[in-house]
């Protein structure tokens, strides 16, 4: 059984548009979308790659191209090995890659959380709907350009909205973010807490 | 001089078989004593609720032991832990299938307020979409302080117009 690195090598030579990924741990590559799925199913018939991990997106912030990363991790279960596989969406306003559901069933809900954290579309993906928020959110929470604290939006069932008169609404932040500080020995100076604390919703933040 | 305190309240041997009081209170008595909670445990806070109603806790002292996971049977909703958008909407349709009298609990820091989530995904506060009786503080709060709510709780069904409300409503 060849070694991950090996994989690499192999499907480096298979595709020439494959190139090596700065990886700290696994072997990794960079995939043009259009060679995804015929990359990811050579891992897993040629390689012995057989479990798909992990599918997860990446913004890489507005204005950057190319925006939006989709990350495959592989892994095979003979040799306890990962390969990750990236694959980045051409087209930043509406990104998109190959569906990897054919390849492997269990891609179907790491796709549709995908989907409804960045708005990253599978093409060929059997059931393409929001896994987390609610069918009718109209926004992506993950991206970049979303706010911590959420956007004001209207609930779906108009029935309880008409009832409780309420909705989605901004989170008070009261002076945070909470963050935590990492790295300090006195456990209760690391409890996550607003870092700055001069402003909160009812006193204005200075200058702003 | 310790005295049994059964003379201190009823005894037959001296009122016979009659017992006076406001219907009200009577009313109350029953229900402040067998509230049957709607264990809406969303998060780590029903862990807390399971322990307070096992062995060391138990709930049954305070006559609440009766988890009903039918709304139609039940009279307090403990609402234990994180409310999600996508489930406030649920919870408040258990809620209005829940039978009058009905209470709420809001069992710690997330049910109370969204706690440390300030976020787009939580509820600021169960209290958005349900009318709530009792607060408790805690992330989650121990099995203790929930059974203080649940006394609080009694204490303020205790002193609800009850019978008289059956005729104004």
């Amino acid at each position: 059984m060849p070694a991950a690195a090996d994989a690499v090598a192999a499907v480096k030579g298979g595709w020439p548009g494959v190139t090596d990924r700065a990886s700290l741990d696994h072997p990794a590559i960079n995939v043009p979308a259009s060679d995804l799925l015929a990359v990811l199913r050579s891992l897993r018939d040629d390689h012995g790659f057989d479990m798909l991990a992990d599918v997860s997106g990446v913004d890489w912030s507005v204005g950057v191209s190319p925006r939006f990363t989709v990350v495959y991790h592989v892994f095979s279960t003979a040799r306890h090995d990962y390969v990750r596989v990236a694959a980045d969406c051409a087209d930043g306003a509406s990104p998109e890659v190959p569906s990897a559901t054919g390849l492997w069933p269990g891609a179907d809900w790491h796709e549709r959380e995908a989907y409804d954290m960045f708005g990253i579309r599978f093409a060929g993906h059997p059931d393409l709907r929001r896994i987390l928020m609610w069918d009718e959110y109209p926004h992506f929470p993950l991206r970049k350009d979303f706010p911590l604290a959420g956007i004001e939006t209207e609930l779906p069932d108009a029935d309880v909205v008409a009832e409780t008169r309420t909705g989605a609404i901004a989170a008070p932040m009261m002076g945070g973010p909470f963050v935590a500080a990492p790295g300090q020995i006195n456990l209760t100076e690391a409890e996550p807490r607003a870092k700055d604390e001069s402003w909160s919703e009812r006193r204005p933040k200075p200058g702003a | 001089m310790v005295s049994a305190n059964t003379e201190l309240t009823y005894d037959s041997k001296i009122e016979g078989d009659i017992v006076v009081t406001r219907l009200d209170s009577a009313v109350n008595w029953i229900r402040s004593n067998s509230m049957w909670p709607m264990p809406m445990g969303l998060a780590c806070c029903a862990i807390e609720l399971m322990a307070t109603g096992a062995s060391r806790f138990d709930i049954a002292r305070f006559g609440a032991e009766v988890m009903r996971f039918s709304p139609k049977q039940s009279d307090v909703m403990i609402v234990a832990g994180t409310v999600t958008y996508k489930m406030s909407s649920a919870l408040r349709r258990i809620y209005d299938q829940m039978a009058e009298p009905k209470w709420v609990i809001a069992m710690g820091a997330c049910a109370s307020t969204g706690g440390m989530y300030r976020s787009y995904a939580v509820l600021q506060g169960v209290d958005r979409i349900v009318p709530v009786d009792v607060y408790v503080s805690g992330c989650p709060p121990r099995p203790e302080a929930l059974l203080d709510a649940l006394i609080l709780l009694q204490k303020k069904v205790k002193k609800e117009p009850s019978f008289s409300k059956l005729f104004s409503a």
